[in-house]
Protein backbone atom coordinates (compact mmCIF):
# COMPACT_ATOMS: atom_id res chain seq x y z
CA UNK A 1 0.00 0.00 0.00
CA UNK A 2 1.32 3.07 -0.92
CA UNK A 3 0.61 6.64 0.77
CA UNK A 4 0.44 10.41 -1.01
CA UNK A 5 -0.33 12.84 0.83
CA UNK A 6 -1.35 15.93 -1.41
CA UNK A 7 -0.24 18.66 1.25
CA UNK A 8 3.44 17.46 0.56
CA UNK A 9 3.22 17.41 -3.11
CA UNK A 10 0.55 17.76 -5.64
CA UNK A 11 -2.15 16.45 -7.32
CA UNK A 12 -0.13 16.18 -10.71
CA UNK A 13 2.01 13.44 -8.88
CA UNK A 14 -0.75 11.82 -7.84
CA UNK A 15 -2.43 11.48 -10.99
CA UNK A 16 1.06 10.78 -12.61
CA UNK A 17 1.96 7.99 -9.80
CA UNK A 18 -1.68 6.92 -10.89
CA UNK A 19 -1.00 6.76 -14.80
CA UNK A 20 2.21 4.91 -14.15
CA UNK A 21 0.49 1.88 -13.12
CA UNK A 22 -1.30 1.74 -16.56
CA UNK A 23 2.31 0.95 -18.34
CA UNK A 24 3.74 -1.46 -15.10
CA UNK A 25 1.21 -1.83 -12.25
CA UNK A 26 3.67 -2.55 -9.82
CA UNK A 27 1.28 -1.22 -6.40
CA UNK A 28 -2.57 -2.26 -6.03
CA UNK A 29 -3.52 0.06 -3.22
CA UNK A 30 -3.33 3.97 -2.79
CA UNK A 31 -4.42 5.79 0.19
CA UNK A 32 -4.75 9.62 -0.87
CA UNK A 33 -4.75 12.12 2.16
CA UNK A 34 -4.93 15.97 3.08
CA UNK A 35 -7.40 16.11 -0.57
CA UNK A 36 -8.53 19.44 1.18
CA UNK A 37 -10.80 19.93 -1.57
CA UNK A 38 -8.64 19.67 -4.54
CA UNK A 39 -9.42 19.25 -8.02
CA UNK A 40 -8.77 16.37 -10.65
CA UNK A 41 -7.86 13.89 -8.12
CA UNK A 42 -7.51 10.77 -8.92
CA UNK A 43 -8.63 11.40 -12.74
CA UNK A 44 -7.88 9.68 -15.96
CA UNK A 45 -6.80 6.15 -14.17
CA UNK A 46 -6.44 3.17 -16.68
CA UNK A 47 -4.95 0.50 -14.48
CA UNK A 48 -6.82 -2.58 -11.62
CA UNK A 49 -5.65 -0.62 -8.56
CA UNK A 50 -7.47 0.82 -5.64
CA UNK A 51 -7.26 4.47 -4.46
CA UNK A 52 -9.15 5.38 -1.22
CA UNK A 53 -9.15 9.33 -0.47
CA UNK A 54 -9.26 10.24 2.86
CA UNK A 55 -11.36 13.50 3.13
CA UNK A 56 -13.39 16.21 0.64
CA UNK A 57 -11.95 16.08 -3.30
CA UNK A 58 -13.25 18.66 -5.55
CA UNK A 59 -14.24 19.34 -8.93
CA UNK A 60 -14.22 16.15 -11.54
CA UNK A 61 -12.55 13.45 -9.19
CA UNK A 62 -12.10 9.80 -10.52
CA UNK A 63 -12.94 11.49 -13.70
CA UNK A 64 -12.55 9.23 -16.71
CA UNK A 65 -12.19 6.19 -14.98
CA UNK A 66 -11.22 3.16 -16.14
CA UNK A 67 -10.75 -0.03 -14.27
CA UNK A 68 -9.91 1.70 -10.93
CA UNK A 69 -11.94 1.30 -7.98
CA UNK A 70 -11.90 4.98 -6.26
CA UNK A 71 -13.66 5.69 -2.68
CA UNK A 72 -13.77 9.01 -1.42
CA UNK A 73 -14.15 8.72 2.14
CA UNK A 74 -15.74 12.25 2.28
CA UNK A 75 -17.69 14.48 -0.18
CA UNK A 76 -17.11 15.01 -3.68
CA UNK A 77 -17.33 18.43 -5.90
CA UNK A 78 -19.32 19.27 -9.37
CA UNK A 79 -18.88 16.11 -11.78
CA UNK A 80 -17.83 13.20 -9.88
CA UNK A 81 -16.37 10.25 -12.09
CA UNK A 82 -17.57 12.26 -15.12
CA UNK A 83 -17.12 9.99 -18.59
CA UNK A 84 -16.42 6.47 -16.63
CA UNK A 85 -15.41 4.06 -19.11
CA UNK A 86 -15.24 1.29 -16.54
CA UNK A 87 -14.34 0.02 -12.92
CA UNK A 88 -16.08 1.85 -9.74
CA UNK A 89 -16.15 4.65 -7.41
CA UNK A 90 -17.77 4.93 -4.11
CA UNK A 91 -18.42 8.41 -2.15
CA UNK A 92 -19.33 7.77 1.21
CA UNK A 93 -20.67 11.47 1.67
CA UNK A 94 -22.66 13.59 -0.83
CA UNK A 95 -21.72 14.55 -4.08
CA UNK A 96 -22.40 17.56 -5.99
CA UNK A 97 -23.83 18.59 -9.27
CA UNK A 98 -23.78 16.33 -12.39
CA UNK A 99 -22.33 12.98 -10.71
CA UNK A 100 -21.57 10.48 -13.28
CA UNK A 101 -21.96 12.66 -16.36
CA UNK A 102 -21.46 11.06 -19.73
CA UNK A 103 -20.24 8.37 -17.94
CA UNK A 104 -20.22 5.09 -20.40
CA UNK A 105 -19.53 2.29 -18.03
CA UNK A 106 -18.82 0.86 -14.25
CA UNK A 107 -20.73 1.00 -11.22
CA UNK A 108 -20.99 4.77 -9.29
CA UNK A 109 -22.36 4.42 -5.42
CA UNK A 110 -22.95 7.96 -3.44
CA UNK A 111 -23.79 6.60 -0.11
CA UNK A 112 -25.38 10.34 0.80
CA UNK A 113 -27.36 12.60 -1.70
CA UNK A 114 -26.03 14.11 -5.07
CA UNK A 115 -26.68 17.19 -6.08
CA UNK A 116 -28.52 18.21 -9.47
CA UNK A 117 -28.14 16.39 -12.84
CA UNK A 118 -27.27 13.47 -10.94
CA UNK A 119 -26.32 11.12 -14.05
CA UNK A 120 -26.73 13.79 -17.05
CA UNK A 121 -26.24 12.33 -20.66
CA UNK A 122 -25.44 8.97 -18.98
CA UNK A 123 -24.31 6.84 -21.57
CA UNK A 124 -24.16 3.32 -20.21
CA UNK A 125 -22.56 3.59 -16.64
CA UNK A 126 -25.09 2.24 -13.63
CA UNK A 127 -25.19 5.05 -10.77
CA UNK A 128 -26.38 4.03 -7.46
CA UNK A 129 -27.60 7.07 -5.13
CA UNK A 130 -28.22 6.22 -1.03
CA UNK A 131 -30.07 9.42 -0.51
CA UNK A 132 -31.61 11.94 -2.77
CA UNK A 133 -31.02 13.37 -6.14
CA UNK A 134 -30.98 17.23 -7.14
CA UNK A 135 -32.76 18.47 -10.22
CA UNK A 136 -32.62 17.26 -13.74
CA UNK A 137 -31.15 14.02 -12.63
CA UNK A 138 -30.46 11.79 -15.89
CA UNK A 139 -31.20 15.05 -18.35
CA UNK A 140 -31.16 13.38 -21.63
CA UNK A 141 -29.45 10.59 -20.34
CA UNK A 142 -29.34 7.78 -23.37
CA UNK A 143 -28.39 4.29 -21.67
CA UNK A 144 -27.22 2.92 -18.03
CA UNK A 145 -29.08 3.02 -15.20
CA UNK A 146 -29.97 5.53 -12.39
CA UNK A 147 -30.97 3.97 -8.99
CA UNK A 148 -31.94 6.35 -6.13
CA UNK A 149 -32.96 5.32 -2.51
CA UNK A 150 -34.26 8.91 -1.54
CA UNK A 151 -36.28 11.13 -3.46
CA UNK A 152 -35.67 12.97 -6.80
CA UNK A 153 -35.96 16.52 -7.55
CA UNK A 154 -37.35 18.22 -10.49
CA UNK A 155 -38.02 17.60 -14.05
CA UNK A 156 -36.06 13.75 -13.23
CA UNK A 157 -35.29 12.39 -16.72
CA UNK A 158 -35.79 15.53 -18.86
CA UNK A 159 -35.86 14.53 -22.59
CA UNK A 160 -34.68 11.19 -21.96
CA UNK A 161 -33.39 8.36 -24.30
CA UNK A 162 -33.27 4.94 -22.93
CA UNK A 163 -31.58 5.22 -19.56
CA UNK A 164 -33.57 3.27 -16.44
CA UNK A 165 -34.46 5.35 -13.51
CA UNK A 166 -35.68 3.29 -10.53
CA UNK A 167 -36.83 5.80 -7.14
CA UNK A 168 -38.11 4.44 -3.72
CA UNK A 169 -39.10 7.61 -2.67
CA UNK A 170 -40.56 10.82 -4.25
CA UNK A 171 -40.25 12.42 -7.65
CA UNK A 172 -40.90 16.20 -7.07
CA UNK A 173 -41.57 16.24 -10.91
CA UNK A 174 -40.87 14.41 -14.37
CA UNK A 175 -39.36 16.08 -17.30
CA UNK A 176 -40.27 16.45 -20.51
CA UNK A 177 -40.93 12.73 -22.22
CA UNK A 178 -40.10 10.88 -18.82
CA UNK A 179 -42.82 8.64 -17.84
CA UNK A 180 -43.36 6.30 -14.75
CA UNK A 181 -43.25 2.37 -15.97
CA UNK A 182 -44.55 -1.07 -15.00
CA UNK A 183 -41.79 -2.80 -13.16
CA UNK A 184 -41.93 -5.73 -14.69
CA UNK A 185 -39.62 -9.31 -13.31
CA UNK A 186 -36.88 -8.45 -15.32
CA UNK A 187 -36.51 -4.92 -13.67
CA UNK A 188 -36.75 -6.22 -10.59
CA UNK A 189 -34.20 -8.64 -11.03
CA UNK A 190 -31.69 -5.54 -12.41
CA UNK A 191 -32.53 -3.66 -9.51
CA UNK A 192 -31.84 -6.14 -7.20
CA UNK A 193 -28.13 -7.04 -8.56
CA UNK A 194 -28.12 -3.26 -8.67
CA UNK A 195 -28.73 -2.98 -4.78
CA UNK A 196 -26.59 -5.87 -4.06
CA UNK A 197 -23.57 -4.76 -5.53
CA UNK A 198 -23.76 -0.87 -4.23
CA UNK A 199 -24.08 -2.94 -0.75
CA UNK A 200 -27.96 -1.02 -0.49
CA UNK A 201 -30.20 -3.56 1.31
CA UNK A 202 -33.46 -1.27 0.13
CA UNK A 203 -36.40 -3.54 -0.73
CA UNK A 204 -36.26 -3.44 -4.53
CA UNK A 205 -40.29 -3.80 -4.24
CA UNK A 206 -40.53 -0.12 -3.02
CA UNK A 207 -39.24 1.66 -5.75
CA UNK A 208 -41.17 2.59 -9.27
CA UNK A 209 -39.49 2.65 -12.17
CA UNK A 210 -39.19 5.55 -14.76
CA UNK A 211 -38.19 5.84 -18.20
CA UNK A 212 -38.59 7.35 -21.83
CA UNK A 213 -42.04 7.45 -23.34
CA UNK A 214 -40.22 7.82 -26.39
CA UNK A 215 -42.10 10.31 -27.84
CA UNK A 216 -39.77 13.28 -28.39
CA UNK A 217 -36.77 11.75 -29.25
CA UNK A 218 -37.78 10.22 -32.30
CA UNK A 219 -38.36 13.31 -35.32
CA UNK A 220 -42.11 13.79 -35.48
CA UNK A 221 -43.18 16.61 -38.07
CA UNK A 222 -45.42 18.15 -34.51
CA UNK A 223 -42.16 18.58 -32.74
CA UNK A 224 -40.50 20.64 -35.20
CA UNK A 225 -41.20 24.36 -35.08
CA UNK B 1 -16.48 32.17 -12.76
CA UNK B 2 -16.01 34.54 -9.53
CA UNK B 3 -15.36 32.97 -6.14
CA UNK B 4 -17.52 34.09 -2.87
CA UNK B 5 -16.51 33.63 0.82
CA UNK B 6 -18.10 34.63 4.04
CA UNK B 7 -17.79 33.55 7.58
CA UNK B 8 -19.91 33.99 10.09
CA UNK B 9 -18.90 33.75 14.04
CA UNK B 10 -21.04 32.13 16.67
CA UNK B 11 -18.49 32.33 19.26
CA UNK B 12 -17.54 35.67 20.01
CA UNK B 13 -14.36 34.68 21.32
CA UNK B 14 -13.19 34.63 17.76
CA UNK B 15 -14.17 37.71 16.74
CA UNK B 16 -10.41 39.06 17.14
CA UNK B 17 -9.31 36.66 15.11
CA UNK B 18 -11.57 36.39 11.88
CA UNK B 19 -9.15 38.52 9.35
CA UNK B 20 -7.04 35.47 10.06
CA UNK B 21 -9.39 33.34 9.76
CA UNK B 22 -10.55 34.41 6.80
CA UNK B 23 -7.56 36.02 4.57
CA UNK B 24 -6.89 32.23 3.49
CA UNK B 25 -10.39 31.70 2.41
CA UNK B 26 -10.11 34.58 0.19
CA UNK B 27 -6.76 33.68 -1.20
CA UNK B 28 -7.72 30.35 -1.76
CA UNK B 29 -10.42 31.37 -4.32
CA UNK B 30 -8.09 33.04 -6.78
CA UNK B 31 -7.93 30.43 -9.50
CA UNK B 32 -11.58 31.78 -10.14
CA UNK B 33 -11.49 35.52 -9.65
CA UNK B 34 -7.66 36.77 -10.30
CA UNK B 35 -9.20 40.21 -11.43
CA UNK B 36 -10.23 41.98 -8.56
CA UNK B 37 -11.09 41.32 -4.98
CA UNK B 38 -12.90 43.29 -2.14
CA UNK B 39 -14.58 42.24 1.47
CA UNK B 40 -17.09 44.03 3.90
CA UNK B 41 -15.94 43.48 7.63
CA UNK B 42 -18.82 43.83 10.28
CA UNK B 43 -17.95 44.71 13.59
CA UNK B 44 -16.54 47.92 15.64
CA UNK B 45 -20.38 49.25 15.61
CA UNK B 46 -20.87 52.84 16.02
CA UNK B 47 -23.61 54.42 18.56
CA UNK B 48 -26.80 54.29 17.16
CA UNK B 49 -26.19 58.06 17.04
CA UNK B 50 -23.54 58.07 15.02
CA UNK B 51 -22.52 56.47 11.24
CA UNK B 52 -19.54 55.28 10.05
CA UNK B 53 -18.75 55.61 6.15
CA UNK B 54 -15.40 53.46 4.53
CA UNK B 55 -14.45 56.55 2.11
CA UNK B 56 -11.68 56.19 -1.04
CA UNK B 57 -9.49 58.52 -2.19
CA UNK B 58 -7.00 57.36 -5.01
CA UNK B 59 -4.08 58.92 -3.82
CA UNK B 60 -2.78 56.96 -0.76
CA UNK B 61 -1.40 60.35 0.61
CA UNK B 62 -4.48 62.20 0.43
CA UNK B 63 -4.87 64.60 3.49
CA UNK B 64 -8.06 62.70 5.28
CA UNK B 65 -7.39 64.69 8.60
CA UNK B 66 -8.29 68.21 6.40
CA UNK B 67 -11.52 66.35 5.00
CA UNK B 68 -12.29 65.53 8.78
CA UNK B 69 -11.84 69.24 9.94
CA UNK B 70 -14.06 70.14 6.98
CA UNK B 71 -16.70 67.87 8.09
CA UNK B 72 -16.76 68.54 11.87
CA UNK B 73 -16.77 72.14 10.98
CA UNK B 74 -19.94 72.21 8.68
CA UNK B 75 -21.72 69.71 10.73
CA UNK B 76 -20.58 70.90 13.82
CA UNK B 77 -20.20 67.62 15.05
CA UNK B 78 -17.50 65.43 16.43
CA UNK B 79 -15.46 63.14 13.70
CA UNK B 80 -13.31 60.24 14.16
CA UNK B 81 -11.63 58.42 11.69
CA UNK B 82 -8.43 55.99 10.82
CA UNK B 83 -6.53 55.30 7.49
CA UNK B 84 -6.08 52.30 6.05
CA UNK B 85 -3.64 52.94 2.68
CA UNK B 86 -5.75 54.37 0.44
CA UNK B 87 -9.50 54.07 2.34
CA UNK B 88 -10.58 55.79 5.07
CA UNK B 89 -13.16 55.09 7.87
CA UNK B 90 -14.75 57.86 9.14
CA UNK B 91 -16.90 57.90 12.25
CA UNK B 92 -19.42 60.81 12.26
CA UNK B 93 -21.95 61.70 15.29
CA UNK B 94 -25.10 62.40 12.20
CA UNK B 95 -27.01 60.70 9.86
CA UNK B 96 -25.64 58.71 6.87
CA UNK B 97 -27.99 61.70 4.30
CA UNK B 98 -26.23 64.60 5.68
CA UNK B 99 -22.90 63.62 5.88
CA UNK B 100 -22.76 62.03 2.18
CA UNK B 101 -24.66 65.27 0.74
CA UNK B 102 -21.34 66.97 2.21
CA UNK B 103 -18.76 64.61 1.61
CA UNK B 104 -19.89 64.63 -2.09
CA UNK B 105 -20.49 68.00 -2.75
CA UNK B 106 -17.03 69.12 -1.13
CA UNK B 107 -14.62 66.48 -2.19
CA UNK B 108 -16.32 64.88 -5.34
CA UNK B 109 -13.04 62.71 -5.81
CA UNK B 110 -13.61 60.86 -2.70
CA UNK B 111 -15.51 57.67 -3.32
CA UNK B 112 -17.76 55.90 -0.89
CA UNK B 113 -17.31 52.61 -0.83
CA UNK B 114 -19.71 52.10 2.35
CA UNK B 115 -22.06 53.62 4.67
CA UNK B 116 -23.87 52.28 8.02
CA UNK B 117 -22.83 51.53 11.99
CA UNK B 118 -21.08 48.57 11.26
CA UNK B 119 -19.83 47.96 7.51
CA UNK B 120 -16.71 48.82 6.12
CA UNK B 121 -15.83 47.65 2.65
CA UNK B 122 -12.63 47.52 0.83
CA UNK B 123 -11.81 46.58 -2.43
CA UNK B 124 -9.39 46.84 -5.66
CA UNK B 125 -7.93 45.54 -8.61
CA UNK B 126 -5.47 42.42 -8.14
CA UNK B 127 -4.68 39.54 -7.14
CA UNK B 128 -6.96 38.91 -3.41
CA UNK B 129 -3.59 37.57 -1.60
CA UNK B 130 -2.07 41.49 -2.82
CA UNK B 131 -5.44 43.04 -1.86
CA UNK B 132 -5.58 41.20 1.44
CA UNK B 133 -2.02 42.58 2.18
CA UNK B 134 -2.33 46.30 1.48
CA UNK B 135 -5.48 46.19 4.07
CA UNK B 136 -3.60 43.77 6.38
CA UNK B 137 -6.56 42.15 6.25
CA UNK B 138 -4.92 39.61 8.15
CA UNK B 139 -5.16 41.42 11.58
CA UNK B 140 -9.03 42.85 10.91
CA UNK B 141 -11.78 42.11 13.81
CA UNK B 142 -15.20 41.45 13.66
CA UNK B 143 -18.35 39.39 13.76
CA UNK B 144 -18.76 38.59 10.58
CA UNK B 145 -17.79 39.05 6.66
CA UNK B 146 -17.86 38.64 3.52
CA UNK B 147 -15.70 38.83 0.20
CA UNK B 148 -15.65 38.17 -3.82
CA UNK B 149 -12.99 37.35 -6.27
CA UNK B 150 -13.99 38.43 -9.08
CA UNK B 151 -13.56 36.99 -12.85
CA UNK B 152 -15.14 39.86 -14.80
CA UNK B 153 -17.96 39.13 -17.50
CA UNK B 154 -20.42 41.88 -17.63
CA UNK B 155 -18.37 44.94 -17.07
CA UNK B 156 -15.20 46.28 -17.26
CA UNK B 157 -12.09 45.61 -14.73
CA UNK B 158 -11.84 48.69 -12.04
CA UNK B 159 -12.17 49.10 -8.91
CA UNK B 160 -15.90 50.46 -8.98
CA UNK B 161 -16.92 46.78 -10.48
CA UNK B 162 -15.21 45.00 -8.06
CA UNK B 163 -17.11 43.74 -5.08
CA UNK B 164 -18.86 44.13 -2.26
CA UNK B 165 -21.23 46.48 -3.72
CA UNK B 166 -23.37 48.26 -1.11
CA UNK B 167 -26.62 50.48 -1.69
CA UNK B 168 -27.82 50.79 1.22
CA UNK B 169 -26.72 51.13 5.13
CA UNK B 170 -24.77 47.91 6.51
CA UNK B 171 -25.96 46.11 3.27
CA UNK B 172 -24.00 44.37 1.17
CA UNK B 173 -24.01 42.06 -1.55
CA UNK B 174 -21.21 39.59 -3.60
CA UNK B 175 -22.36 37.31 -7.08
CA UNK B 176 -21.18 34.88 -8.45
CA UNK B 177 -22.77 34.64 -11.49
CA UNK B 178 -24.60 36.89 -14.26
CA UNK B 179 -27.89 38.62 -14.59
CA UNK B 180 -29.72 39.18 -18.34
CA UNK B 181 -32.06 41.35 -17.22
CA UNK B 182 -29.77 43.53 -15.50
CA UNK B 183 -30.38 46.96 -18.01
CA UNK B 184 -33.74 47.35 -17.63
CA UNK B 185 -34.21 46.20 -13.56
CA UNK B 186 -31.63 49.14 -13.34
CA UNK B 187 -34.12 51.67 -15.22
CA UNK B 188 -36.82 50.39 -13.17
CA UNK B 189 -34.78 50.78 -9.79
CA UNK B 190 -33.49 54.69 -11.09
CA UNK B 191 -37.37 55.49 -11.54
CA UNK B 192 -37.39 54.67 -8.11
CA UNK B 193 -35.00 56.62 -6.84
CA UNK B 194 -32.07 53.79 -6.82
CA UNK B 195 -28.57 55.70 -7.12
CA UNK B 196 -26.28 53.69 -9.42
CA UNK B 197 -22.37 54.17 -9.63
CA UNK B 198 -21.81 51.67 -12.58
CA UNK B 199 -23.19 49.61 -15.51
CA UNK B 200 -21.95 45.89 -13.49
CA UNK B 201 -24.65 44.14 -13.02
CA UNK B 202 -24.61 43.04 -9.53
CA UNK B 203 -24.94 46.38 -8.48
CA UNK B 204 -28.35 45.79 -9.65
CA UNK B 205 -29.11 43.44 -7.31
CA UNK B 206 -27.83 45.29 -4.58
CA UNK B 207 -29.82 47.73 -5.49
CA UNK B 208 -33.09 45.60 -5.68
CA UNK B 209 -32.72 44.52 -2.10
CA UNK B 210 -31.89 48.23 -1.43
CA UNK B 211 -35.29 49.05 -2.68
CA UNK B 212 -37.54 46.23 -1.56
CA UNK B 213 -35.94 46.78 1.99
CA UNK B 214 -36.96 50.50 1.81
CA UNK B 215 -40.75 49.20 1.05
CA UNK B 216 -41.02 47.21 4.46
CA UNK B 217 -39.67 43.87 3.05
CA UNK B 218 -37.59 42.01 5.11
CA UNK B 219 -34.17 40.54 3.93
CA UNK B 220 -36.27 37.13 3.70
CA UNK B 221 -38.99 39.02 1.93
CA UNK B 222 -36.42 40.87 0.09
CA UNK B 223 -35.00 37.78 -1.56
CA UNK B 224 -38.12 36.14 -2.12
CA UNK B 225 -39.00 38.83 -3.98
CA UNK B 226 -35.50 38.76 -5.81
CA UNK B 227 -36.03 34.68 -6.76
CA UNK B 228 -39.00 36.24 -8.39
CA UNK B 229 -37.43 39.23 -10.45
CA UNK B 230 -33.78 38.26 -11.14
CA UNK B 231 -33.51 36.10 -14.36
CA UNK B 232 -29.76 35.29 -14.59
CA UNK B 233 -27.44 32.51 -13.14
CA UNK B 234 -26.45 33.68 -9.48
CA UNK B 235 -25.48 32.45 -6.00
CA UNK B 236 -25.78 35.44 -4.02
CA UNK B 237 -24.45 36.28 -0.56
CA UNK B 238 -26.11 39.02 1.38
CA UNK B 239 -24.11 40.89 4.35
CA UNK B 240 -26.03 42.51 6.61
CA UNK B 241 -25.36 44.35 10.26
CA UNK B 242 -27.06 41.01 12.23
CA UNK B 243 -25.12 38.70 9.85
CA UNK B 244 -25.56 37.28 6.68
CA UNK B 245 -27.69 35.57 3.92
CA UNK B 246 -27.28 32.96 0.88
CA UNK B 247 -29.05 32.32 -1.97
CA UNK B 248 -28.79 30.41 -5.18
CA UNK B 249 -30.90 30.66 -8.56
CA UNK B 250 -33.63 27.64 -8.99
CA UNK B 251 -31.31 26.05 -11.45
CA UNK B 252 -28.35 26.62 -9.38
CA UNK B 253 -25.58 26.70 -11.73
CA UNK B 254 -23.05 28.54 -9.40
CA UNK B 255 -22.04 26.43 -6.60
CA UNK B 256 -22.07 26.68 -3.18
CA UNK B 257 -20.84 25.05 -0.34
CA UNK B 258 -21.77 25.98 3.88
CA UNK B 259 -19.90 24.67 6.51
CA UNK B 260 -21.68 24.76 10.18
CA UNK B 261 -19.66 24.18 13.84
CA UNK B 262 -20.29 25.59 17.41
CA UNK B 263 -17.91 28.09 16.51
CA UNK B 264 -18.98 29.31 12.89
CA UNK B 265 -20.98 29.44 9.53
CA UNK B 266 -19.15 29.53 6.43
CA UNK B 267 -19.53 29.98 2.86
CA UNK B 268 -17.85 29.61 -0.21
CA UNK B 269 -18.05 28.64 -3.75
CA UNK B 270 -15.50 25.54 -3.33
CA UNK B 271 -14.88 23.81 -0.46
CA UNK B 272 -10.93 24.13 -1.16
CA UNK B 273 -11.86 27.86 0.61
CA UNK B 274 -13.13 26.29 3.87
CA UNK B 275 -10.08 23.82 4.39
CA UNK B 276 -8.15 25.81 6.44
CA UNK B 277 -10.99 26.96 9.19
CA UNK B 278 -10.75 25.42 13.02
CA UNK B 279 -12.68 21.93 13.17
CA UNK B 280 -13.72 22.17 9.71
CA UNK B 281 -12.97 17.71 9.82
CA UNK B 282 -16.18 17.78 11.62
CA UNK B 283 -17.55 20.50 10.60
CA UNK B 284 -21.19 19.99 8.90
CA UNK B 285 -20.34 20.70 5.49
CA UNK B 286 -23.52 20.73 2.67
CA UNK B 287 -24.71 22.47 -0.57
CA UNK B 288 -27.33 24.85 -0.39
CA UNK B 289 -30.14 24.03 -1.60
CA UNK B 290 -31.69 26.04 -5.26
CA UNK B 291 -33.91 28.70 -4.65
CA UNK B 292 -33.62 28.34 -0.88
CA UNK B 293 -32.56 31.05 1.11
CA UNK B 294 -30.76 31.17 4.24
CA UNK B 295 -30.24 33.25 7.27
CA UNK B 296 -27.53 33.54 9.97
CA UNK B 297 -28.43 36.82 12.18
CA UNK B 298 -27.95 37.30 15.70
CA UNK B 299 -32.08 38.22 15.45
CA UNK B 300 -32.65 35.07 14.02
CA UNK B 301 -30.02 32.45 15.62
CA UNK B 302 -32.11 29.40 14.31
CA UNK B 303 -30.09 29.64 10.59
CA UNK B 304 -31.69 26.84 8.66
CA UNK B 305 -33.83 27.98 5.65
CA UNK B 306 -35.66 31.02 6.45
Amino acid sequence: MKTIDIAAGSVRELNQALHDQAEHCSEREFVVTNPKGAHNIACGLDASVAVDIHGHAGYFCAGMNKSASVTVHGNAGPGLAENMMSGSVRVKGDASAAAGATAHGGLLVIDGNAGSRCGISLKGADIVVGGNVGHMSCFMAQAGTLVVCGDAGEALGDSLYETRIYVKGSVKSLGADCVEKEMREEHLTELTELLNRAGFDDNPADFKRYGSARELYNFKIDNAY
Amino acid sequence: MCGIVGLYLKNPALESRIGELFAPMLVAMTDRGPDSAGFAIYGDEVSDEAIKLTLRHPDVNYDWAALASRVETDLGTGVQFFQNNNVAVFKIHSDVDSATALISEQTPEVLQLSAGRSIEILKEVGLPENIAQTFDLQGMKGSHIIGHTRMATESAVTMEGSHPFSTGEDLCLVHNGSFSNHNRMREELRRRGIHFETENDTEVAAGYLTWRLREGDSLNQALENGLKDFDGFYTLTIGTRDGFAVVRDPIACKPAVLAETDDYVAMASEYQALTTLPGIENARVWEPEPATIYVWERSQPTGQPA
